[in-house]
């Protein structure tokens, strides 16, 4: 053996003052080592955002012509109303970025490194929250960055803008939780892939690119209730889209987008929260 | 905690999911400094067992030390006194080498200082130095496991589990392994291992415990397990398949015991309870008859011949069954 250590290497003892600042501190290690992953491969975030941004493209120059949202003619206002959506679908995709790192760690050992070790075990999990939100906030400036640039502008006060944003990420936020329960649910990675699956119908199916009064009627209501679409029109609102009035819409739910936006988020909370809690715990099954 | 010279002790582990028992009652006792193999096939029960034993799966009935901590109502205490090297290699193949040290470092809650040293000492250490600064995902098999052994080294834990350390590598990465191994336990480093390679175990280990089924079949060092399978062989091969009636008599005649023979194959085989003798006395008696031979040998029983008596009769009786996790 080459080396002798300076032993002893310990952990130091833990107090119930300082198990909280640990929660912190292991946090903070996890989500270091999220954005040493970026650094050492940044093709991995480029090809998140590709997706996104090829929707915005084909979106906007591809169907956008031939769309009339707003009833002002074809075209007219689209870029307005498609980015708002093009934001709340990109975040409510984000929960795939969730889910798959963590059916990635729990497939490779990770989880049972990690569980195995005298750290604290909500850090796993606060950890991969705080990074999420962080990706999430950049991938929104890079999208809203593409919209500024092909001419979408908001019209509303500073502060509603930053609501707005802030919307997003209060949506974003609950579906850490649906990500990580489905994560932990799944097989393994190959699984996690799968979800697109189930992402894509629940993200366009909302008012993400088409108003729901425009679809036939029971695909209108399911549209007009995904909470995807309650933050979609509540920041439509905050941006003050031209062209479109919520108050007068068919759908209840539309005519309180905002409430909807704040409210939807709870109720992802309230279920998964738990559940991912229970799966978390199911590990040790 | 009282002392006791056992860094792991357990009685009695239970574990059923569902229907199926993964483990029914077993026993290990395994003092410091030695390093114990679990062995067993797919199926037996043996990634169960350090599943409880490194906390990460609850036990159902038993009771289990390890480090003199209980697993049940101390795991954050047995969490602090072990390392874990799983079926996977868990390391971070985006961050390099000496990256994914560090984060580990880190989170045994070492300072930054304390972490970037302990992470260099530990490249050196299992002979990674050179590849510090490349990503594990480039590795050879036997240098990433090398390097998921270091992560589970930082806190120099005193007890080291290792489950089936070398599934999948290739001969070479196996041998780096062994070696590395090899020197954590010259260290004093307590392991326990989990392989269903029984030469692995026979290179390796102090004691085996063999397991099947969820329960212990028997515990022994691997000379005694090869003892208990019996004499060593001596094997004759003629040149002449002809010759070979005449050979089985020959045998008969120095060691007064019937030899076996397969037909069509020109080999004999005759288990002796003194092979050195036998095999001078058989030599002879083969020179004065002036019969020519192939090749003549005396063959200790392998640890495989051990496992597959051991369980053999059991394995037929249930067949194989899936390895629980």
């Amino acid at each position: 053996m080459s080396t002798t250590s300076t032993q002893p290497l310990a952990a130091p003892d833990e107090t119930p003052g300082s198990r909280l600042l640990w929660v912190f501190k292991d946090t903070w290690t996890i989500v270091m080592q999220e954005f040493m992953h970026l650094l050492r491969q940044p093709s991995t975030f480029a090809w998140q955002l590709g997706m996104p941004v090829v929707m915005v493209l084909m979106f906007v120059y591809v169907f956008g012509s031939a769309m009339d949202v707003t009833g002002m003619g074809a075209g007219v206002g689209y870029i307005d109303y498609a980015m708002p959506g093009m934001f709340a679908m990109t975040i409510a995709f984000g929960f795939m970025n969730t889910a798959f790192p963590v059916a990635f760690n729990k497939e490779k050992g990770f989880m049972d490194r990690f569980r195995s070790m005298p750290m604290s075990s909500s850090a796993v999990v606060t950890g991969r929250g705080v990074a999420d939100i962080i990706q999430a906030a950049v991938d929104l400036a890079v999208i809203v960055g593409i919209a500024l640039a092909i001419g979408w502008r908001p019209a509303g006060p500073v502060t509603d803008t930053l609501a707005a944003f802030g919307l997003l990420l209060w949506l974003r936020f609950a579906l850490i939780f649906v990500g990580i329960w489905i994560g932990l649910r799944v097989k393994n990675t190959e699984g996690a892939g799968n979800l697109f699956a189930i992402a894509f119908p629940l993200g366009f199916i909302s008012s993400v690119f088409a108003p729901p009064q425009m679809m036939p009627g029971w695909l209108g209501t399911v549209a007009a209730w995904n909470p995807v679409s309650s933050t979609a029109s509540a920041i439509r609102e905050l941006f003050q889209t031209p062209g479109v009035d919520l108050a007068t819409s068919t759908y209840w739910i539309e005519g309180h987008a905002i409430a909807g936006a704040l409210i939807w988020p709870v109720l992802l909370l309230v279920v998964f929260v738990p559940l991912a809690v229970r799966q978390f715990q199911n590990l040790s099954r | 905690m009282p002392p006791t010279d056992l860094a792991v002790e357990a009685r009695g582990l239970t574990k059923r999911y569902g229907p199926t028992v993964a483990l029914d009652g077993v026993d290990l006792a395994v003092p410091r400094g030695t390093v114990h193999g679990l062995l067993g096939p797919n199926g037996a029960g043996k990634t169960t067992t350090v599943r409880i034993l490194t906390t990460l799966t609850r036990l159902d009935e038993g009771r289990a030390t390890v480090a003199g901590h209980d697993v049940k109502t101390s795991a954050r205490l047995v969490r602090r006194a072990i390392g874990l090297t799983g079926q996977q290699t868990a390391v971070d193949d985006l961050l390099t080498a000496r990256q994914n040290l560090t984060m580990f470092g880190r989170l045994f809650r070492l300072d930054k200082r304390s972490a970037a040293r302990r992470a260099d000492e530990l490249l050196e250490q299992f002979s990674l130095t050179d590849a510090a600064n490349r990503a594990p995902k480039k590795f050879s098999g036997g240098m990433r496991r090398r390097l998921d052994l270091a992560a589970s080294m930082i806190l120099a834990p005193q007890v080291l589990f290792l489950d089936e350390p070398t599934t999948g590598l290739d001969p070479a990465g196996r041998r780096e392994v062994w070696h590395a191994i090899r020197q954590l336990a010259a260290q004093g480093t307590t392991v326990l291992l989990t392989t269903h390679y029984l030469d692995e175990a026979d290179q390796l280990c102090d004691r085996i415990s063999v397991v099947d089924h969820g329960r212990n079949l028997v515990e022994d060092t691997p000379a005694g397990l090869k003892r208990r399978i019996g004499d060593e062989r001596l094997e004759l091969t003629v040149a002449d398949l002809g010759d070979l009636d005449q050979a089985v008599e020959l045998v008969q005649r120095a060691t007064e015991l019937v030899a076996d023979t397969t037909p069509g194959s020109s080999t004999l085989s005759v288990p002796v309870p003194d092979g050195v003798r036998a095999l001078t006395d058989v030599a002879s008696e083969i020179r004065a008859a002036g019969l020519d031979l192939a090749d003549i040998a005396l063959r200790r029983p392998t640890l495989d011949e051990a496992f597959l008596q051991l369980t053999g009769d059991q394995a037929v009786l249930t067949g194989p069954t899936e390895e629980t996790s």
